[in-house]
């Protein structure tokens, strides 16, 4: 048995020697291998400090970035992340790569990310699609978490050889496809991953080859907070924010601020969390509070549940909220009176937003064979894809190592907005804010910030 | 849209030919000879290395898809070992081996991401931390034996005790030597001898194995009491572990002094160091220790708890150690693959550590046989290349709506599986290396564990 | 395992380690003193905010206690945690969602007989959904009882574990297909409306729109009618259980099943009946889930399938009383953390009650001391 045990213990070494000494000598660095600290670019001023050293799994910076053009080009090392040039043939078919959650905790949001973004693609399809080529859609399921995320973003960029991602929905499932995606220079846009670290990396610069097209700037809170305390005269406020959620974190917070510099007083913040539906704890403490507003600025689904039981407990405060409320199953009578800041309003005449509500009702049927009517996240998804395309288009290339620069000066007048990217590849956006009265969303007020 | 035949037979084949590989792993491991048996370990290892150092850029044989789902097999079978060993070979019915396994992962995580960012204390701060605790834990012992037959909330508590001491401990001594090992990072310009690659790649191994060692504690602390109840109260209680570890996942930021691991928004920059040898080293490890401890005397008592309690008390052997051990090894084994799971992916969020996903090693370890260590090796790599690669695969040939069926499907399989096998697919059957090994005849041919029936 | 322990525990007073139980006790005692001292001076802060978190956990308590029962009676019997439990209760949610808002289901009373009083035709057509979603429910659970758990009842008990799990991922992601129930997330559409009253010196109407006065305490119609419900339900299955034949078939089961199927009871009948009486009274709940929280989709019925399972744990699973009482702990437990502690902290809290009252008994409040198991 001792024998044995020693036996074992030097082939481990000997294992342990190949393993780490096969890379040295070899010109093709294998991907799982680690990096190598050697592999510096000659000019000495510009040797990444060791930590920081190219990681095989970091793609070398594009030579054509302009606006990064002052940055030291990292030694472009010979591997297999450089992008997968085919040359773009006429008449080809490009693939475009759609992950959802289809499956997994929020089943809903997938569908309807993915129904935004095939609508988009059969649009352009039936434009003859761009560049010459047929967009074929691939969708995977990514289940709103980081494995079966990265499965499917391998899945689609290995196997079906996809360079352009629309996805992932949860910040918790971007994150790491972002890091997959930006290495092998695919090109990610994210509909409405709000989590600052999808788009950029750990050295605090945009990861090059990530975008998103939601909104993550403090504006909704500012202007949601101006709305309060100019139009609704609101001198004390409730906050009700679910901590693990960035998007409805960051609003809270620059909320609060806003609110707090014009004068108003936060007389109470509750956390909640994404799975409750009892809210009745936390509404009996905003109604011993009697704020004059309540901030809620979550998804529909929250919305719907703490309002509804708001309204039972006879609290009369309005609710405000953010973008996240846009949707056709956000329930009317439970929010009514409720505000919310969104990009766009639906009685707005914008052309875009008026052919983008006629398009989806007539491509999809709601079970009870209505037209169904998307929600913000099938809006983002949409514009999103239109985004990803426009950007091809500009390029003239499927190329991403052309179409990223495309996509960073793009000026794009979408259905949440007119879009262009910031140097993290945060979109700037507009807002107006919307009310919910009798049964209905209309236009309330336009504030700037 | 056109189905691509090509795809699904190479699917298929992948699934055979991992399989093939296991099995051909395990056969050699079990050959008699020892210059045999390192080199078909070499040669397992070597395969597979080969292609990953080798493979031309566009003909790749195994690609990132396959090589993830390679690695993710790996930790699960990490984990689900664990949990074999906990439930198929000891009979405590536990559902917190996925709990032990986020334990791992973030603590692990935790090390390196300090130490790339010039900070030494994770790395001191779990080692000195493990290693007092592991001397509390000890000494409270010591302490107990001496007054037999006190109750377990009580020796709980002194644990509880020695514990908080130890950790107290810690935190002075780690940030007492904080500044004797900052200078050795160096700076941005003249980086020092910690700042290496090869620094990196050691406090990587160091890092996963203290991981194991911290579950194994926590587990140590936590089974102590709870195992004391009956299998079904005892799976409950650890059901809720996992849930309570998730919360403070979630709550790492605010209520744990973690701000690094930011809470429910998931942990970015975690060096991405897993390659292949150090899952193949990893798993072996967690395959050979495991396979020792089954075919020891210590392994025959575990058994002997599981087939039955009153005998084996009557047998001499202490029920509640015998419990407590597996339990702490199988841990250890979930901390270490949580370990080698946080390298590789790169990106820790609670959401992975749900109780939800949680009930997959369960159902690999039922599916595999319980009480099979083969069965188990085989069911994980199966279930990770059927479920997320030729589920996948296949779902993605027919369009834009099949995808939302693979959950559909799977649970039709599990279901179908079940009533088919519901022993499992090997029972309680070995594979080469794993069987009993032959002893000469001082042994009777009766305690041969292996083919015990799994427990009811 | 727990004959082991109750031999254990005599012997044990003899020995010298025996006198250092103080130690675990004082332990316990101080996380007893903690909550103590934290609710108390809640109390006397704002005592109408105390009572109104009690009363917001009493109806969370009061839908437990109608899931938990399902959970306790089929474990009672076939020692199976029905993992699809949680999502029977979420079908019968939808069930009563398309009688309603589909079907207009709730409506015909009135129609029929326009001249009843309307509180009249109300209760009948709520009753009628109700009493659809109940039934659609049990058949629910005879298919699955039959397709998944039966042919394997002389498996491995693990076995029928995972088909558990299986028709839970089962029903939550077919569920989720656009043509079943949709992934989205549905406002439910009430078969009545809710009615909010106040206390303060004396019990006065909500107006919409009107904000009661400071310092008062609100309840709705609805928190009585699942009290009521769940109440009811209660007496109904201890009447069931304690005085019918088929109760007593029951008992005999789910004590000894050989030993019942020698006296002439069908066994595999009875079992089928306990999952659907547990199927229905998980029906109900859904409905008045639904109705309490206005807010359905198809996962819906994970997380208070789980707690519900806790509760039955809690309260000593298999035994009926014990199920309720635990639903109502586990609500107070859940309503209070979120009230006094942080909201995301419940499960966490709710759990460790869980196993501090495990390890003190450890079959729960109500258990029995667990058999030897055959």
């Amino acid at each position: 048995m001792r024998t044995f045990k020693i036996v074992v213990l030097l082939a481990l070494v000997v294992m342990l020697l190949s393993a780490c000494a096969a890379p040295t000598p070899t010109p093709a660095p294998k991907p799982t291998e680690a990096p190598k600290p050697t592999t510096a670019p000659a000019q000495p001023t510009a040797a990444p400090k060791p930590t920081d050293a190219p990681k095989p799994t970091e793609a070398p910076k594009p030579t054509v970035a302009p606006t990064k053009a002052a940055e030291p080009t990292k030694a472009p090392e010979p591997t297999k992340a450089a992008a997968p040039t085919s040359a773009p043939a006429a008449g080809g078919t490009l693939k475009i790569a759609i992950l959802a959650p289809l499956s997994g905790p929020v089943p809903t949001f997938g569908v309807m990310t993915r129904d935004g973004a095939l609508l988009a693609i059969e649009e352009w399809n039936a434009k003859g699609g761009v560049n010459g080529m047929k967009i074929q859609a691939v969708v995977e399921d990514s289940q709103c978490t980081p494995d079966p995320a990265v499965n499917a973003a391998n899945k689609v960029i290995d196997q079906d050889k996809v360079k352009f991602i629309i996805g992932e929905v949860c910040s918790k499932a971007s994150i790491p496809v972002s890091e997959i995606a930006n290495a092998k220079k695919i090109i990610q846009i994210s509909p409405t991953s709000t989590n600052t670290d999808v788009t950029v990396g750990k050295d605090g610069k945009a990861k090059d080859y990530i975008f998103r097209a939601c909104f993550i700037d403090p504006f909704q809170g500012q202007v949601g907070a101006k709305f309060a305390t100019e139009n609704l005269k609101a001198k004390t406020a409730f906050i009700m924010l679910d901590q693990a959620n960035d998007y409805v974190k960051g609003l809270a917070e620059e909320f609060e601020k806003a609110f707090v510099k014009s004068g108003g007083k936060v007389v109470g913040k509750e956390n909640y969390t994404a799975k409750d539906t009892d809210f009745s704890a936390i509404l009996a403490k905003v109604a011993a509070a009697k704020p004059d507003v309540i901030y809620l600025p979550d998804y529909y689904n929250i919305v719907n549940l703490a309002a509804k039981q708001a309204k039972e407990k006879g609290i009369t405060a309005p609710f405000l909220g953010g973008d996240g409320w846009d949707s056709s199953d956000l329930d009317l009578k439970a929010a009514d009176g409720g505000f919310f800041t969104n990009h766009y309003s639906p009685d707005s005449t914008a052309p875009e937003a008026v052919a983008f509500l006629k398009n989806f009702g007539a491509k999809y049927k709601d079970a009870k064979g209505n037209a169904a009517v998307p929600d913000a996240l099938a809006a983002l998804a949409y514009d999103a894809t239109n985004l990803m395309l426009t950007a091809i288009k500009d390029a003239g290339s499927d190329d991403t190592t052309k179409v990223k620069p495309a996509l960073e000066k793009i000026s794009f007048q979408g259905v949440s907005g007119k879009i262009t990217f910031d140097a993290l590849h945060n979109p700037v956006k507009s807002a107006t804010i919307l009310q919910v009265k009798g049964g209905k969303v209309s236009f309330a007020a336009q504030v700037a910030p | 849209m056109e189905i691509n035949l090509g795809f699904l037979f190479i699917s298929t084949i992948k699934i055979v030919v991992v399989l093939g590989y296991l099995y051909a792993l395990l056969a050699v491991l079990g050959h008699a000879s020892k210059w045999v048996q390192i080199g078909g370990l070499l040669a397992a290892f070597g395969i597979i290395q080969l292609i990953f150092s080798f493979q031309p850029e566009d003909a790749q044989i195994i690609n990132d898809f396959d090589r993830g789902l390679l690695f993710q097999a790996c930790t699960m079978t990490m984990v689900a070992l664990g949990l074999n060993l906990i439930y198929g070979f000891n009979g405590q019915f536990s559902l917190g081996q996925w709990g032990f396994y986020g334990i791992g992962a973030y603590a692990a995580a935790d090390i390196t991401w300090r130490w790339t960012n010039n900070d030494a204390r994770g790395l001191t701060g779990v080692a000195i931390g493990a290693t007092l605790v592991a001397v509390a834990i000890f000494g409270v012992r010591r302490l107990i034996a001496r007054y037999k037959g006190m109750p377990v909330m009580s020796a709980f508590t002194l644990y509880l005790i020695g514990t908080i001491v130890a950790c107290a401990l810690t935190m002075l001594i780690a940030g007492a030597l904080d500044p004797a090992l900052k200078p050795l990072f160096g700076t941005k310009d003249a980086p020092g001898i910690f700042a290496s690659e090869w620094a990196l790649q050691i406090v990587f191994f160091f890092a996963v194995l203290l991981a194991g060692i911290v579950a194994a504690e926590i587990s140590f602390l936590f089974g102590l009491p709870v195992l004391t109840l009956g299998s079904d109260y005892f799976g409950i209680a650890t059901l809720g572990f996992t849930i309570v570890i998730n919360t403070l996942m979630v709550n790492s930021d605010t209520l744990l002094p973690f701000p690094e691991m930011k809470g429910g928004r998931g942990m970015i920059g975690i060096p991405k160091v897993t390659n292949w040898f150090w899952a193949f080293l990893f798993l072996l490890i967690v395959v050979i220790v495991m396979r020792n401890v089954l075919h020891s005397s210590t392994g025959r008592a575990i058994l002997s708890v599981r087939e039955d309690e009153t005998a084996a008390k009557v047998m001499g052997i202490n029920v509640a150690d015998y419990k407590l051990l597996p339990f702490v090894i199988g841990s250890l084994f979930a901390g270490l693959g949580g370990g080698v799971y946080a390298h590789f992916i790169g990106f820790l969020s609670p959401g992975t550590f749900d109780f939800l996903v949680g009930f997959n090693p369960l159902i690999i370890i039922v599916f595999g046989g319980l009480g099979s260590m083969s069965g188990t090796i085989f069911a994980s790599f199966g279930w990770m290349f059927f479920l997320e690669g030729l589920l996948r695969t296949i779902l993605g040939q027919f369009g834009t709506e099949a995808p939302t069926w693979r959950f559909v499907l799977y649970p039709i399989t599990l279901l179908l599986l079940m009533l088919l096998r519901p022993q499992g697919l090997l029972g309680s059957a070995e594979v080469g290396f794993l069987r009993a090994p032959k002893i000469a005849a001082r042994t009777a041919a009766s305690d041969n564990p292996a083919v015990t029936t799994p427990v009811k | 395992m727990q004959k082991a322990n109750a031999a254990q525990q005599p012997s044990s007073n003899r020995r010298p380690g025996a006198r250092l139980a103080w130690i675990g006790q004082g332990f316990l005692l101080l996380l007893a003193i903690m909550v103590v001292i934290i609710l108390g001076r809640n109390l006397i802060d704002n005592p109408e905010l105390f009572i109104q978190i009690i009363i917001s956990g009493l109806q969370l308590g009061f839908v437990y206690a109608l899931i938990a029962l399902g959970y306790t009676m089929v474990y009672g019997i076939v020692k199976l945690i029905n993992f699809a439990h949680g999502d029977v209760f979420m079908v019968g949610a939808f069930v009563s969602y398309y009688a309603v808002a589909r079907f207009q289901l709730h409506v015909w009373p009135s129609a029929f007989f326009p001249d009843l009083d309307p509180l009249v035709t109300v209760t009948l057509g709520s009753l009628s959904v109700i009493l659809l979603s109940m039934i659609t429910c049990a058949a629910l659970a005879i298919t699955i009882e039959r397709v998944a758990y039966k042919p394997l009842r002389d498996a491995p008990r693990i076995a029928a574990l995972i088909t558990a799990i299986g028709v839970s991922f089962f029903l939550e992601f077919f569920g989720a297909l656009s043509f079943v129930f949709s992934p989205r997330f549905i406002p439910y559409q009430r078969p009545f409306d809710v009615v909010t009253w106040y206390i303060k010196d004396g019990i006065y109407l909500v107006e919409p729109g009107k904000a009661p006065p400071a310092g008062s305490i609100t309840f709705s119609n609805i928190l009585l009618i699942i009290a009521v419900a769940s109440i009811l339900v209660q007496v109904f299955l201890q009447f069931l259980v304690r005085k019918t034949k088929i109760g007593k078939a029951m008992r005999a089961v789910a004590f000894d099943k050989p030993t019942a199927r020698l006296m002439g009871i069908n066994v595999d009948a009875i079992i089928t009946t306990t999952f659907a009486i547990g199927a229905a009274f998980a029906g109900l709940g859904g409905v008045l889930y639904a109705i309490a929280y206005s807010s359905i989709w198809s996962q819906l019925g994970i997380l208070p399938g789980l707690k519900a399972f806790v509760a039955a744990v809690l309260g000593g699973i298999g035994s009926i009383p014990g199920a309720f009482i635990g639903a109502l702990i586990m609500g107070q437990a859940e309503s209070l953390t979120a009230g006094y502690i942080s909201t995301p902290m419940r499960d966490a809290i709710a759990f460790t009650i869980l196993i501090l009252v495990l390890l003190v008994r450890p079959t729960g409040i109500f258990g029995e001391p667990e058999k030897e198991k055959a």
